[in-house]
Formats: C-alpha cells, sequence, structure tokens
C-alpha cells in the first residue's frame, strides 16, 4: 500500500502540491487526473523519489520513503516499474537491449539465454515480437511506449507506475495501451499508479480515481463516483468545458 | 512605517548576496559532483564495457584530429624556433626547444584543447539529451546509480586517455618540427635528436603527464557536469554544451598556468 500524507512542494513561488493525501490500495490501478501542468508528474516524481517534498510523508507499505537516502531509496525503489511520458528508452540500445537491460544489471543469478527468453517474452507480451533489434528512434511512438511498458515490467515488479503513457497518440493506440495495460495487470497483480487526463478513457481501466487539481486531491473515487461527482470543478474537467471554475490559462 | 527608501537601497547589497550565495552553492554542487564520481570509482561493480566505450569515443575517435594539429603544431614551432634561433646562431638548439615546448606546454594544452573541442562538448550534448529525455532518472529508478553508469567511465577514460593522446601529440609534433627543421631548413638530423637528448628529461616528461593527467580530469569533469545538469529542452542543452567548453578551456589554461609555476 501506497500512502501520501499532506505532501506539499513548492518551486519558487509556485506552490505546486499544497497538501496531497492519497491512499492506494495493494493490487489496485489508481490513476490521478488533472490539468496538464496541475502537478500530476511532480506528485509522481515524489512517490519515485526524485523529487524531496518540502512537507508531508509518503510510506510505501511501512517505509517512510521521504526519510530514505542512497541505498535503503534504491531497495525500496526495486520494488518499483516506471513508465515514464517519453518512454526514457535509452537511446544508443535496441529494444530488445533496452528491455534486457534491468535483467542483466538486476537479476545477476540469471544467465544469457533466461535473460533472452525473459526478453522475447515480454517482447511478445506487448505486441513487439519482431521488433526487438530496431533502435528506439526507428519504431512508432506506440511501439515505444510498448517497449516502455515492457521494459518496466520486465523484472516483475510489485508497484508500476504509469507517468502519461498514452500522450499524443491516437485514439485506437490510446484504447490498445489502455487494454495492454489492464492484461498485464491481470496477469502480474501489480499495484499500478498512473497519471493521465485520457477522458474518459481511463475511466474503463481505473480502479479508483483520484482527481488533483489547485495542488490538492479534490475528490478520490470508483470511476462512477467520480464521473457523478456534484463537484463543479471534476464535472467541468471531464466535460472539458470552458466556463468553470478552472480556468483555462 | 515606511521601509520603502531603506529597502531601494538595501536591495543591491541583497543581490550582491543573493549571487554569492548561488556561486558558493553551484561552486559546492560541482565539488561534490567529483567528491561522487571519486568515491564510486572504487565501489564494485566495475563498469568496464561503458569505460571501453567511452576510451573509444575520447580517445581512439580523437586521434586524427590530435595527429593533424599535432603535425602542424610541431611544423609551426620548427619554422619559427629556427627563424629566431638563427640570429643567435644557436639553431643546433631547434631539437630541444621544440620539445621541451611541446612536452612540457603545447602537448598538454593543445591535445586537452582539441579533445574538449571534440569528445568534451559531445559528451555534454550526449549526457544532456539523457537527461531532458528522462532518461537518467530512468536509470535512478531502477536503482542503478546514474554515477557509476554514465560519469565513472567518463572520469576513468578521461584519466587514461588524455596523457595517451598528449605523448601522441608530442611525438607527431616532434617530427613536425624535425620535417621542417631538418627536411627543409637543413639542420642535421643528429644534432635534432642529440641535443634533445642531452636536453630533455625525465622532470619535463613528468611535467607534461601530470598536467594531461589533470586536465583529462578537469575536462571530462567539467563536460560531465554540464551534461548532468542541463536545462530544459534543446536550448538548455545547447547552453550546457557551450558553457562545458568555454569553461574546460578556461580552466585548461589556468590550471596550467598554475601547475607551470609549482611543478619543477
Amino acid at each position: 500500500m501506497i500512502r501520501v500524507e499532506n505532501l506539499q512542494k513548492a518551486f519558487g513561488d509556485q506552490r505546486v502540491l499544497q497538501g496531497v493525501t492519497l491512499e492506494v490500495q495493494t493490487g489496485e490501478i489508481m490513476i490521478v487526473i488533472g490539468r496538464s501542468g496541475g502537478g500530476k508528474s511532480v506528485f509522481l516524481r515524489h512517490l519515485l523519489g526524485l523529487l524531496r517534498p518540502d512537507a508531508g510523508r509518503i510510506w510505501v507499505d511501512e517505509v517512510d520513503i521521504t526519510e530514505l537516502r542512497g541505498r535503503a531509496l534504491d531497495r525500496v525503489r526495486e520494488r518499483y516499474g516506471v513508465v515514464f511520458q517519453g518512454g526514457a528508452l535509452f537511446d544508443s540500445m535496441t529494444v530488445f537491449d533496452n528491455i534486457a537491460f534491468p535483467l542483466r544489471e538486476k537479476k545477476r543469478s540469471l544467465g544469457p539465454s533466461e535473460i533472452r527468453d525473459r526478453t522475447e517474452e515480454k517482447l511478445a507480451q506487448v505486441g513487439l515480437s519482431g521488433a526487438g533489434h530496431k533502435f528506439p528512434d526507428e519504431v512508432s511512438g506506440g511501439m515505444r511506449k510498448r517497449a516502455a511498458i515492457a521494459r518496466a515490467l520486465v523484472t516483475e515488479p510489485e508497484i508500476v507506475f504509469f507517468d502519461e503513457p498514452t500522450t499524443g497518440l491516437d485514439p485506437v493506440l490510446v484504447n490498445a495501451i489502455h487494454h495492454l495495460i489492464v492484461d498485464l495487470h491481470r496477469k502480474f497483480r501489480f499495484t499500478a499508479v498512473m497519471v493521465s487526463h485520457e477522458i474518459p478513457e481511463i475511466f474503463e481501466i481505473a480502479q479508483r480515481v483520484a482527481m488533483l487539481h489547485d495542488g490538492v486531491i479534490v475528490e478520490v473515487g470508483e470511476p462512477k463516483v467520480i464521473q457523478e461527482s456534484a463537484n463543479p470543478v471534476i464535472q467541468q474537467f471531464i466535460r472539458g468545458q470552458i466556463e468553470g471554475p478552472i480556468r483555462a490559462t | 512605517m515606511n521601509r520603502g527608501p531603506t529597502a531601494t537601497l538595501l536591495r543591491p547589497v541583497e543581490s550582491l548576496g543573493r549571487f554569492s550565495l548561488d556561486v558558493v552553492e553551484s561552486l559546492g554542487r560541482f565539488g561534490l559532483f567529483l567528491g561522487q564520481a571519486a568515491v564510486w570509482i572504487f565501489i564494485p561493480p566495475f563498469k568496464v564495457l561503458q569505460l571501453l566505450q567511452r576510451i573509444h569515443f575520447i580517445g581512439f575517435r580523437s586521434l586524427s584530429i590530435i595527429v593533424l594539429t599535432g603535425a602542424f603544431t610541431g611544423m609551426v614551432l620548427g619554422l619559427q624556433v629556427f627563424i629566431t634561433l638563427s640570429r643567435f646562431g644557436s639553431e643546433a638548439f631547434l631539437g630541444p626547444a621544440v620539445a621541451l615546448s611541446l612536452i612540457r606546454e603545447l602537448g598538454p594544452v593543445l591535445a586537452a584543447l582539441m579533445v574538449t573541442g571534440r569528445a568534451g562538448s559531445a559528451l555534454t550534448a550526449e549526457i544532456g539529451i539523457m537527461r531532458i529525455t528522462e532518461q537518467i532518472d530512468a536509470l535512478t529508478v531502477m536503482a542503478l546509480n546514474p554515477m557509476r553508469y554514465l560519469i565513472v567511465p567518463v572520469i576513468v577514460a578521461g584519466l587514461l586517455t588524455f596523457p595517451l593522446m598528449t605523448a601522441i601529440f608530442d611525438v607527431v609534433g616532434i617530427y613536425g618540427g624535425f620535417l621542417v627543421g631538418v627536411k627543409l631548413l637543413g639542420l642535421s638530423q643528429g644534432t635534432y635528436f642529440g641535443e634533445m637528448q642531452t636536453f630533455v628529461d625525465m622532470t619535463d616528461i613528468m611535467t607534461g603527464f601530470w598536467k594531461s593527467l589533470s586536465f583529462g580530469v578537469i575536462v571530462t569533469w567539467v563536460c560531465a557536469y554540464k551534461g548532468y545538469h542541463t536545462g530544459h529542452g534543446a536550448e538548455g542543452v545547447s547552453r550546457a554544451t557551450t558553457e562545458a567548453v568555454v569553461l574546460s578551456s578556461v580552466l585548461i589554461l589556468v590550471w596550467d598556468y598554475f601547475l607551470g609555476s609549482v611543478l619543477p
């Protein structure tokens, strides 16, 4: 379980997170929605230990990661898989080597043939069989996202973070990636935390949705609860209306 | 209470204070970066493949430019020193003059400047692009230390390749001077090399060696640091690259003077 309590972060005068409190249950898919530039990625980077909060706590099970540094933090990160917004594939490696990389570096007990088999299996699971020899800049945006998902899952992590995994893709690919995530979640039962603003598609895959607005979580609940929420901020956001409490700036 | 005039008066002091703090902070971060890299050099597992790739990139791929600039530096030295010495009737000292200039001074400095221009800038751009495309974050969240994977191989490669590049530069330069002094201007071969053996000793070679070794650290440290802490987007990478080359070049010259006055 991940528990976030009163998380606060400011960059200069700009207060991005003003007291985020959220619980993510083990094994669920939690999707955090909110406006572009509203602090979703900043929130996620705190969960990954890439940013230090000004105030607040983050517990991963019973470990407060805001207190951790160096190897102690790495021990928590070893339970993570992360899909970055742009994929963050290593551009000097082929797709195959990108996916095999965490196995080669972190699972030192595995032999080359086992690494090859596992990587091929993961490539097949994300529909990239036969594309392993290509470099990231030789494949399409959708394929890059799939490769990034495969790399995040190859070590079979307990918790997987997705930072807007479908940004910049066409609607068909968005659905394909979402279904892939659901299939893989069903198979591996990881805890998933995703930030996204793919409305309404995310309501089909999320088990719970949290709305981040003005630096706080304004509401958390099952997709149906969020969709029927009386909160005008949520209604304006999911309907994409220009008029309302959210100012289009 | 009206604080307006006092605040206005204090504003320059405030700006100066903020500027000073910024400078101290960046110097601290800069030093800490090298300190961390120095610690990770000794912590296994060692990334041998990455080190070999960096040696290839910084060293082997700089060979042609080193040979070219070394040859012409030696040739220019041969010509100019010959003209100067002939005014005093001391052409016989052309060999040691060329060799000492190259081994003690020009070899380490020019080789370092050349490698900075060719490999240092590319290094900053490469690491900078990895930063802005979140590849360094990806390494971090995989619990794989970017210092170990990216920075340590670069700095160790700098330590190993700069002295070698300088040695090649020196040798090619000495033969460049030989070509002009002996083959074109008619000095005898025995005089050119004989006097060189008399006047150049191990102290001179070690001075050049220590210089090149420290330049190797300076260039890779500055270029890796600038790439690692690059700003946003393409403009950030371009600014980091320019700053890396300018700062490395200035530091090479400043450090050269310092070592020149300290070393025998």
